[in-house]
């Protein structure tokens, strides 16, 4: 470790971008690249400019033009993060000859100029960041990207409509897919509904189609009933564990005629397809069109398994098909890419409890709802009230359960209010009831939505603004006696309101997959503090993770309709498409080595790698580090006690060397007076 | 102590977790004190004792160590090492006569940004008031190279 600066013969060019006002509002940006110039010169800085917008075309070839002209061996950029534009000025570098990774990406906007306000201190800031990024580029090294071959073929997790666009894009384009669902069937939630919203067209007619191209797919390997159980290896070979529990059903006899699930004497209540409406045996598939049309019998409530006598499917089974003996099993494939499509869980309206989901029984949730509508449901689309047979005259439909609410989800769950105005049609035309939608603001954003709500509007559903306060079965009136009363300000009469209706329907929120920071935490990629997964970046970038070669689609990544889910599955094939047809992916060559010389042989930094890339020579006894599982964190580097191991880009000198620099600018002013 | 001392402090980020929080400040625009310049690293487990070592020995007033919470590191598991090393390393610099309060670890996911931008205001207040630590003063009497010479022995 050396205090004194290290001699530099490198000519470095620094570029100062004012990103608009962006960063120029706060920073003195000509100040900065002045002081660059002038104070840095010794240290190897032989051009230093400020620009508008450093990563415009015009702004690269100011770089290019000066490698050329001026001779630059090293270039640093004062701008934003390099998550955002690293790749951009490395490439510039790349096209005027320049080494990219001899390039370094300062950030004077996310963490200057956006989060200070004192513009002299803002401008010292950046003068320290910038000097730090000049010290530690003085010690980049020429380096080359990895290749790394891709694996043809993509995992696909998750089956409902986003995983199934995904998994037949890449599928029809000719590589292969394996898709693997929780459920004994794919379809996912829009297997449920009856019909989508705008146009009303029936889900099962546009879903089912897609559902058994996915099952006779030669290039889709299904795997329901399924669950990934550990996922090792990085982007381009994944080695992917798949848990197929048991499903107890020979699938190579097994034809789907369905007579095990008619003679099963077990019937329990559904509660993931049905939504707690209808039943279901404890053999079973959720639906008649399930793909695959096997059934699985539910090991925890068939009644063999629980008290040892019944069999009673395997006697009336015509092929032989049920097998008690069946486990579970493990199968390991490889796999390219992962696209995760777990879609979401529907918030639980009882927690709000003054709407009385669960104890006023006229109170439904949205699924519900939609199972209520169904023809295929268990009231065979007759809208009813929970006694199976009564018509409701009036219907309330309260938006935002659970969503818009801090005491819940404060973002908006995106899809309630054309839901809501469905099921307001629905009400309507199925009935002739009196519709009431209960709405904070009613948000129609996207084609035909908006023309949809003038169209329920005229059809006469009755809206009113406010968020409900109460809904409530305690009559004040002969006129509310046995119904549910709903307490609301209307905001727009500027008075409070009783409503009485006899069925309140209740818009509840998307939230993310209860174990979805579990599965996130397996495949390696984060999740926000709600739970919904973090794309790599929120607008240019929507489908990608942080981690190379996972993917995300639908409501995994946040509340989405229909069209949003299924474009962005075809998003991601296509992501992944691009890669396969390149056949390998250019990696960061951030990596550590072992400089055999100098290594004693002390194992120490033997036991600092998860990912079992450092291998012990025993007969020369040194250490060595696999490059190719090597996934860079860096970890036994510093481990090392002899100082054996360095590391690609974030060497010991170069991260000494920034430090070096970051703290050459040193408030001055302000230590001058303390010190005296 | 003068009023208007402001301290300096070294940040060691993870690139995964929470130089992305910081990013996530930014676009959030979350304000918090000048006074912290952050170092991106790839991961926590990257911190070698002798970078702080060195930040304070350039004149960092305090030094800030940041990496994803545990059970989430993007490398499985390296975050707890950086623990490890962290709570040595405290007691280490304890013995030089180094404030404990001068050094800390905070874990902040990338959704964090108003947690760790609370985490700079929280650090660079505790700093202010422990004063200024000025070893490169030490540096002209050779205090500090004793000092480096016993860490790296260690």
């Amino acid at each position: 470790m050396t205090t004194e600066k290290s001699e530099n013969k490198e000519r470095i060019g620094v570029y100062v971008c004012h990103c608009g006002s962006n960063i120029a509002g706060i920073v003195d940006v000509q100040d900065v690249a002045e002081w660059a110039g002038r104070d840095l010169a010794e240290r190897g800085v032989v051009v230093s400019r400020d620009y508008k917008f450093m990563c415009s075309s015009l702004g690269q070839e100011l770089i290019e033009k000066d490698i050329q002209e001026e001779g630059l061996t090293r270039v640093v950029v004062a701008a934003c993060s390099p998550h955002l534009h690293e790749a951009t000025f490395r490439t510039a570098c790349s096209r005027a000859g320049l080494n990219p990774y001899l390039c370094e990406l300062v950030s004077i906007r996310e963490q200057v100029s956006w989060v200070h306000t004192d513009k002299e201190a803002a401008t010292e800031k950046s003068k320290a960041v910038l000097s730090g990024g000049v010290e530690r580029v003085i010690h980049h090294e020429p380096l080359e990207p990895l290749h790394v071959p891709i694996h043809p073929a993509t995992l696909v997790v998750g089956g409902g409509i986003s995983g199934i666009q995904a998994a037949l894009e890449i599928a029809d384009a000719g590589f292969p897919v394996y898709m693997v669902e929780r459920e004994p069937s794919i379809g996912g939630h829009m297997a449920q509904f009856d019909k989508t919203f705008p146009t009303l067209d029936c889900s099962a007619c546009i879903l089912t189609p897609k559902m058994v191209s996915v099952g006779n797919h030669p290039n889709i390997n299904l795997f329901t009933w399924s669950e990934v159980e550990k996922v090792d290896g990085y982007v381009g070979n994944f080695t992917v564990t798949i848990r197929k529990k048991a499903r107890y059903i020979k699938t190579e006899l097994c034809t789907g005629c369905g007579i095990c699930q008619e003679k099963c004497p077990k019937k329990l209540i559904d509660d993931v397809y049905e939504a707690g409406l209808g039943y279901r045996k404890a053999v079973y598939t959720p639906f008649p069109q399930a793909v695959p049309k096997y059934p699985v019998i539910d090991r925890e409530n068939c009644t063999f398994f629980q008290k040892g006598t019944c069999k009673v499917c395997q006697k009336f089974c015509p092929t032989d098909a049920i097998d008690f003996e069946q486990e579970d099993e493990l199968i390991t494939v490889q796999v390219g890419n992962i696209i995760l499509a777990t879609g979401f869980d529907l918030f639980d309206p009882r927690k709000v409890s003054q709407y009385g989901y669960g104890r006023l029984a006229n109170v439904f949730s949205s699924l519900e709802f939609e199972r209520l509508t169904n023809a295929a449901g268990p009231t065979n689309g007759n809208i009813v009230l929970r006694d199976g047979v009564t018509t409701p005259r009036a219907v309330g439909i309260i938006h935002c359960v659970g969503s818009r609410d801090r005491n819940f989800n404060n973002y908006c769950s995106v899809i309630c209010c054309m839901q809501s105005l469905k099921f307001a049609h629905l009400v309507h035309e199925r009935t002739g009831a009196t519709v009431y939608n209960f709405y904070i603001d009613m948000r129609t954003a996207y084609k035909e939505y908006d023309e949809f709500y003038q169209r329920i509007l005229e059809e006469g559903t009755l809206f009113v603004r406010g968020k409900v306060a109460e809904v409530t079965g305690a009559a004040r009136s002969p006129g509310e006696e046995g119904r549910l009363i709903i307490q609301v300000e209307d905001t727009l009469a500027g008075k409070q309101r009783r409503i009485p209706v006899d069925m309140v329907i209740l818009s509840a929120a998307l939230q993310p997959r209860y174990d979805a920071k579990e599965v996130a935490h397996k495949f390696g990629i984060s999740c926000s503090a709600n739970g919904w997964y973090i794309e790599k970046h929120p607008k240019l970038d929507p489908v990608a993770t942080m981690t190379e070669g996972i993917f995300i689609a639908g409501c995994v990544q946040g509340p989405k309709d229909i069209p949003t889910s299924v474009s962005q599955g075809a998003a991601a094939a296509a992501r992944i498409l691009g890669r396969i047809q390149q056949k390998e992916i250019a990696l960061e060559p951030v990596r550590a080595s072992v400089d055999q010389d100098k290594c004693s042989g002390c194992r120490i930094c033997n036991s600092m790698c998860p990912f079992n890339a450092i291998i012990f020579h025993e007969d020369r006894m040194v250490t060595e580090v696999n490059p190719a599982l090597c996934q860079g964190c860096g970890t036994c580097i510093a481990a090392c006690p002899a100082g054996a191991i360095s590391g690609t880009g974030f060497s010991d000198q170069q991260i000494l060397a920034q430090i070096e620099g970051l703290l050459m600018v040193n408030f001055e002013h302000a230590r001058v007076a303390e010190l005296g | 102590m003068t009023e208007n001392f402001e301290p300096v402090i070294i940040g060691f980020t993870c690139n995964w977790c929470s130089y992305r929080a910081a990013d996530l400040a930014g676009t959030a625009r979350i304000k918090y004190p000048p006074n912290v310049r952050l170092i991106r690293m790839m991961c926590s487990g990257r911190l070698d004792p002798s970078f702080v070592m060195k930040a304070f020995s350039e004149g960092a007033d305090g030094v800030l160590i940041t990496g994803c919470h545990p059970g989430e590191c993007h490398y499985l598991e390296q975050n707890y090492k950086a623990l490890r090393r962290f709570l040595l390393m405290r007691r280490t610099l304890a013995q030089f006569g180094i404030e404990p309060g001068r050094v800390k670890l905070v874990w902040a996911s990338a959704a964090e940004g108003v947690r760790l931008a609370n985490e700079i205001s929280k650090i660079v207040e505790e700093v202010r008031a422990l004063g200024p630590l000025n070893w490169p003063k030490w540096k002209d009497n050779g205090v500090h190279k004793i000092a480096l010479h016993e860490l790296e022995e260690v």
